[in-house]
């Protein structure tokens, strides 16, 4: 009895696994040779921008979809490596022109090198800070709020309130720039920013992260790990009861959306040229989640797809209705939240669905419960005592 | 599941067994006392049924022994103290419960669940891999609860038993040798309480099972014990005839009779008395 579906399952997975590797085929050549051939070299470099927020978002439907913790304040990661890679880019251009310190500190009358500036000096360090930093904060961050179980709204809030405080925190400091942050790189690792063939480089290697990435995510989403985050999502305190601790569960998908939005940053200052408390604080956070809730939260791409259809949105309307485009963003980010917390993903299977319903019509046949479609954000307690 | 070992009261395996000792177990919210002094003693292979009227303190009692509310007392499970570890120490010690309300994941297959249930104790390099083909544990407990057709459909789409039924399979390859189920046939129909029943009994042979009951049929029907809670406190314990002939039961349940609660401990006095 268990030759037959056993074969099926098999004939399945292999089905399943051909479309996972051409889904990767069709994007790698989408990025790798469509994208390059038909684009401007200032079109491709912002498609490496929205390459960026796309891994972040990959990070955010991680934690937020999946995990269900709405994390609000992504741009302390993204900033923290992208800071911490500009800082890197402006030793080593000083040092190429024999300075001792940025051009900025010049200006500012700074002769000598902050201490905490010096090891950034070495690319090694940097890399590795860039990997270490946000992993540890998040790490030791997620462990201190999941353990003491603060959760929803007060998450978020929490969250938000950091990125909030990181932003106001650069401002201030003029060691990296104050408000107008750490900008002017003209080398990456010893390549010329100003040549056009480096800045295509720049772009390949985002697109090869963002692959990565997912490849990563969709491990993690179809894991054994990946079921009991869901669970977590669900109904934390009935995981309680089977004999985890969801604390954990939640602190590894924080951190490594956290670990995601670092690379990110340290992406997006080379390729953008800039980093600046303006890419950190409350509002940049809060668009990262927007295009994640438009191409639909709990999918493996519909954050991306959703964060580089907003950002190419974004730019293409906002240089014609600069005004207008912000609110039609707010307008959109609430109705999909309020009416499609599946987001455009959620929405194409409803079509399914409904077509699906469509035929069945005719042979009226017993229905097939439809899975119901709840908001994954709903707290699902089975404990209330 | 080859020899049938049925449930007995005082346990049926003697010397050596696994047992549950809760002393002087006492809930206190902000002076209320919601449990106070509760002692019971539970063997492997007792069938326990938990009676009472409405806040006679029977889901806090399973709320203290799970870590879900602090308690005071002892709660000793074959040597091991339990109460001031946390939740999920108390699950990995084997005590597994349900609740009143179903609470599976519905987003996910009966499986996904199973095998949720299955792997507290996984190391991380497991959990970053998938599930390939299914534990010969999960294999038996979808058989036992007799969900084996439906593995692959989301919990979600599950009758209400059947969520029911789901949970105590969650238990059972969670690997919990006590079990504290809830109201389990709490709006389930006829026939579902007496496949539950008949799978408490399969269950509950090698096992320590309490069951917090309103249902007073299905209590007598299921019970090898029963222990009755009454303003936070045990007021009788002992076979179903025993506690039916308690003149201190019938006395709380013709309070709560007058007090106007459901027709059940009429009947219960009217067969007793």
């Amino acid at each position: 009895m268990s030759d037959a579906p056993l074969g099926r399952r098999a004939v399945l997975n292999l089905l399943g696994r051909w479309q996972t590797w051409a889904g990767f085929g069709v994007a790698a050549v989408l990025l790798f040779a469509v994208a390059p051939a038909v684009l401007s070299d200032f079109r491709l470099s912002l498609l490496g921008k929205f390459l960026c927020f796309a891994i972040v978002a990959v990070g955010i439907g991680l934690a937020w979809g999946r995990g269900g913790m709405l994390v609000l304040g992504q741009g302390v990661f993204f900033g923290l490596g992208g800071y911490m890679m500009g800082m890197h880019l402006k030793i080593a251009d000083a040092r190429l022109s024999k300075q001792p310190v940025p051009d900025f500190m010049q200006i500012a009358g700074v002769r000598k090198l902050p201490a905490y500036w010096e090891p950034f000096a070495s690319p090694a360090f940097t890399l590795l800070a860039i990997v270490v930093v946000p992993t540890a904060i998040a790490a030791a961050l997620g462990l201190g709020v999941f353990k003491r179980r603060v959760k929803g709204a007060y998450f978020a809030i929490l969250s938000q309130a950091l990125a909030a405080a990181l932003a106001i925190l650069l401002v201030g400091q003029t060691s990296v720039g104050g408000s107008n942050g750490l900008n002017n790189f003209r080398t990456f690792f010893g390549f010329a920013l100003k040549d056009p063939a480096n800045k295509r480089m720049l772009y390949f290697i985002a697109a090869a992260v963002l692959l990565i990435v997912v490849a990563v995510v969709r491990q993690l989403m179809y894991s054994r790990y990946g079921e009991l985050l869901v669970a977590v999502r669900d109904g934390e305190e009935r995981v309680r009861f089977l004999g985890y601790d969801p604390a954990n569960t939640k602190v590894v998908a924080y951190t490594v959306a956290a670990f995601f939005a670092s690379i990110a940053g340290a992406l997006f200052a080379p390729i953008v040229g800039f980093m600046a408390p303006s890419q950190v604080g409350i509002l940049p956070s809060i668009v990262f989640l927007i295009g994640v809730a438009i191409g639909g939260r709990t999918t493996l791409l519909g954050p991306v797809l959703g964060a580089i259809g907003v950002a190419w949105a974004q730019t293409l309307f906002s240089e014609r209705f600069p005004s207008e485009w912000t609110y039609a963003q707010g307008l959109l980010f609430i109705v999909v939240v309020g009416f499609f917390p599946a987001g455009l993903a959620g929405l194409g299977a409803l079509f399914k669905q409904v077509r699906r319903r469509a035929k069945a019509v005719p042979p009226p046949e017993p229905e097939p419960a439809a899975v119901a479609d709840t908001d994954p954000d709903a707290e699902k307690v089975g404990a209330q005592s | 599941m080859t020899t049938e070992v049925e449930p007995v009261s005082g346990g049926n395996v003697g010397m050596g067994t696994e047992y549950l000792e809760v002393r002087r177990l006492t809930v206190d919210f902000d002076g209320f006392k919601a449990v106070s002094d509760v002692d019971l003693t539970l063997f492997q292979g007792d069938l326990r049924f938990l009676i009472g009227p409405n806040g006679a303190g029977k889901t806090t009692v399973i709320d203290a022994i799970t870590g879900l509310v602090p308690a005071t007392g002892s709660v000793n499970k074959s040597g091991v103290e339990l109460l001031g570890k946390k939740v999920h120490q108390i699950a990995r010690r084997g005590v597994g419960r349900t609740f009143q309300t179903a609470s599976v994941f519905e987003q996910l297959t009966v499986v996904q669940n199973l095998d949720i249930a299955a792997g507290a104790g996984r190391s991380p390099w497991t959990l970053l891999r998938r599930r390939r083909g299914m534990l010969p544990a999960i294999e038996d407990a979808l058989d036992t609860i007799g969900l084996t057709e439906l593995a692959e459909k989301p919990a979600g789409v599950l009758a209400h038993g059947q969520k029911q039924w789901l949970e105590i399979g969650m238990l059972l390859v969670q690997n919990a040798d006590v079990l504290l189920l809830d109201e389990p046939v709490a709006g389930m129909s006829h026939e579902e309480r007496e496949e539950t029943g008949n799978l408490l009994r399969r269950i509950g042979g090698e096992r320590t099972v309490v069951v917090v009951e309103h249902d007073m049929d299905f209590m007598r029907a299921f019970a090898t014990s029963v222990t009755v809670l009454a303003r936070g406190q045990v007021i009788a314990e002992g076979s179903v005839a025993e506690v039916q002939a308690n003149p201190k039961v019938q006395e709380v349940y013709l309070g709560t009779a007058a007090a106007g609660a459901e027709g059940i401990p009429d009947e219960l006095i009217e067969e007793s008395s």
